[in-house]
């Protein structure tokens, strides 16, 4: 099977580029199913190792700041509703009511029905890609599971774009990438990143959703990770957070290894985005070590490295208070979401 | 057949259910009045009760929302559980203490009364606290007792007055639990096994866990903390009269703490003790209209 190019050209050439070949299937797969095996002891001990360092004082009060910057803040309910979105927009604009020095956020997550109410609830606040403010994240193409044919997907995508989303969180087809389908799941990212295509000819940032706890081990996150990048990824990110495990530190470090291998080979730099199951802020600080240990701190920028989280923000809020003000805060003093 | 090994024991913390370490790491030794080596505790830190205070809250609705049989009867089991116990009890009070076995056995047949009263008052208190009022209009109107959350205490401390190994720290932590308070408690520094034994005799009753947290270590070192928590409720200050408590009272003020002060010696049973820890709502409810 030929990929066909005429869908986008970008992404396919650097992957040609990269495979040196034809880009088929049978090269994919050759290309995929022949990187390294990932040492799964060494990766693991390796991610332990950055997890004990302590971070105090000043370098926390930084930590914390910039962890608050990096985030997602995400509902992905089915009950949500515009109200939540509304509520959720607030927060993300002002994290902190008592403290109007606490950074916003980088992005408000939501299903794409959703956008709309997004953007309006943002206001000016609403960074549609720009310098300053927040952007608008959708997750599509038939989040969480990604069970819908080709067309049902771009529809989704294309209709939370219109909407104004900046940031398309897909999902990618982890029962054809299970079952060596390489080319349809390339593919499919392809088309997907076309239909981020807006009116004006630029592109919603796209994030490729690996749902690494389907994945089962660290090499088909490493094969998904490549496969992902050389479709046209702007981001790969861990998981839908509606799977166990969600983001786990090896996990992300493996994801940044492939990053940084890809930025050795492109100077190109491409985004991280480990999502769910990070509630603390001591296990995100964890994840800024691994990022400024792996890639360097060029990459804790929201640009480059986000979380997706929604209690996060919450616990990183706790513990700012408690640098303000000397004493222990509570959850009476941060919204509840 | 005599020459058995004793083994120095390094005892733990008791948070959330669980025994862990100190999150410091650190221990103290305990010694018997004379200064001979008894045992290792934990030293906790000021981060062990922040965490304590977590579990604490967590625990909150669902030992509130028991109801109060239920929660009698928890307690109820907690008494019968030290009465099991009795012998490492009073051994405990004998070497840490100082006491004789008289005196010794004396205090936890003491202890294990006070916790039956108070168990006795889980499913009574209500009554006795709670008012129907008259007003003026075709209402009933019904003043309640609530529990008022997390209470912060520190157990009676001078190991020189009677009562302050094991009978203390019962009579602060029993009429908080009655009402469905949950409890984060400093033991007593100097004294510290029977509080451990506690726990323990607490982890294999019923009590939820979070429920009732036991540090030992130095109140000194923790009590500010806890007083300034904006997440703790209360604050039972019974063993604090040789800390600065004063300023401890000013800590608590900045979020509005109920704040029992300290006593001079172990506090007699009272349902005042029980009423302190609620809080009370009134609701109106019209009558009349079926």
């Amino acid at each position: 099977m030929t990929i066909d190019q005429s869908v986008a050209l970008a992404p396919a050439s650097r992957a040609i580029h990269l495979i040196g070949t034809d880009l088929t299937e049978k090269s994919l797969k050759l290309h995929l199913d022949g990187l390294s095996g990932v040492d799964a002891v060494g990766l693991e001990s390796r991610a332990a190792g950055l997890a004990t360092r302590s971070i105090k004082t000043t370098s926390k009060v930084w930590a914390l700041d910039t962890i608050i910057r990096l985030i997602d803040l995400t509902t992905l309910e089915g009950a949500d509703t515009p109200g939540k979105v509304q509520s959720l927009v607030a927060k993300a604009m002002n994290p902190d009511p008592s403290d109007p020095t606490t950074p916003r956020v980088a992005a408000v997550c939501v299903y794409g029905d959703l956008v709309a109410d997004a953007v309006a609830a943002l206001g000016s606040a609403h960074a549609a890609g720009g310098p300053t403010g927040i952007n608008v994240a959708a997750v599509a193409t038939a989040f969480p599971s990604g069970r819908a044919s080709l067309a049902v997907k771009l529809a989704d995508t294309a209709e939370a774009v219109a909407a104004g989303a900046d940031e398309i969180d897909m999902v990618i087809d982890r029962g054809a990438f299970l079952s060596g389908r390489y080319g349809l799941v390339f593919e499919q990212i392809v088309a997907v990143k076309e239909a981020c295509r807006r009116a004006g000819g630029s592109y919603a940032h796209l994030k490729v959703i690996l749902e690494t706890g389907e994945l089962n081990t660290y090499d088909n996150v490493r094969r998904a990770s490549w496969l992902a990048i050389l479709a046209g990824a702007d981001f790969i990110k861990t998981s839908t957070g509606k799977v166990q495990p969600a983001a786990t530190l090896p996990v992300t470090l493996l994801m940044l290894q492939v990053v940084g291998d890809w930025y050795r080979l492109t100077g190109e730099r491409i985004g991280v985005k480990p999502a769910g199951g990070i509630r603390s802020s001591k296990d995100a600080i964890r994840y800024l070590v691994t990022v400024a240990e792996t890639v360097g701190e060029e990459w804790l920028d929201p640009h480059l490295f986000r979380f997706g989280a929604s209690s996060l923000l919450n616990d990183v809020l706790l513990q700012r208070q408690k640098i303000t003000t000397g004493h222990y805060s509570g959850p009476d003093y941060v919204t509840i979401d | 057949m005599s020459a058995h090994l004793t083994i120095p024991k390094t005892y733990k913390l008791y948070i959330g259910g669980a025994f862990p370490r100190s999150e410091s790491g650190r221990t103290y030794e305990v010694a018997t009045r004379k200064g001979a080596f008894l045992a290792n505790a934990a030293k906790a830190s000021r981060k062990d009760a922040r965490d304590s205070v977590v579990a604490a809250r967590a625990a909150v609705s669902g030992w509130s929302g028991a109801t109060a049989y239920n929660r009698g009867q928890v307690l109820y089991r907690i008494a019968e559980l030290l009465e099991g116990r009795r012998a490492q009890f009073v051994d405990e009070l004998r070497a840490g203490g100082g006491l004789t076995e008289a005196q010794a056995q004396r205090e936890v047949d003491t202890a294990i009364d006070v916790w039956v009263w108070y168990a006795g008052w889980a499913d009574k208190y209500l009554q006795v606290t709670g008012n129907g009022n008259a007003v003026s209009g075709p209402y009933f109107n019904i003043s309640t007792p609530e529990p008022t959350g997390v209470v912060a205490m520190v157990a009676p401390q001078n190991p020189d007055v009677k009562g302050t190994g094991l009978l203390g720290l019962v009579s602060v932590i029993a009429p908080a639990l009655v009402s469905g308070n949950t409890v984060v408690v400093i033991a007593n520094e100097a004294v510290p096994l029977p509080a451990i034994s506690l726990a323990e005799v607490i982890s294999t009753s019923d009590v939820p866990g979070g429920v009732v947290n036991i540090l030992t270590g130095s109140p000194a070192e923790i009590a500010p903390w806890l007083a300034s928590h904006a997440d703790v409720n209360a604050l039972d200050l019974a063993g604090a009269g040789d800390l600065d408590w004063i300023d401890l009272q000013i800590a608590a003020a900045d979020t509005l703490k109920r704040v029992l002060p300290p006593e001079a010696g172990v506090p007699a049973p009272a349902v005042d003790r029980i009423q302190f820890f609620t809080e009370t709502k009134t609701v109106w409810h019209p009558k009349g209209i079926i």
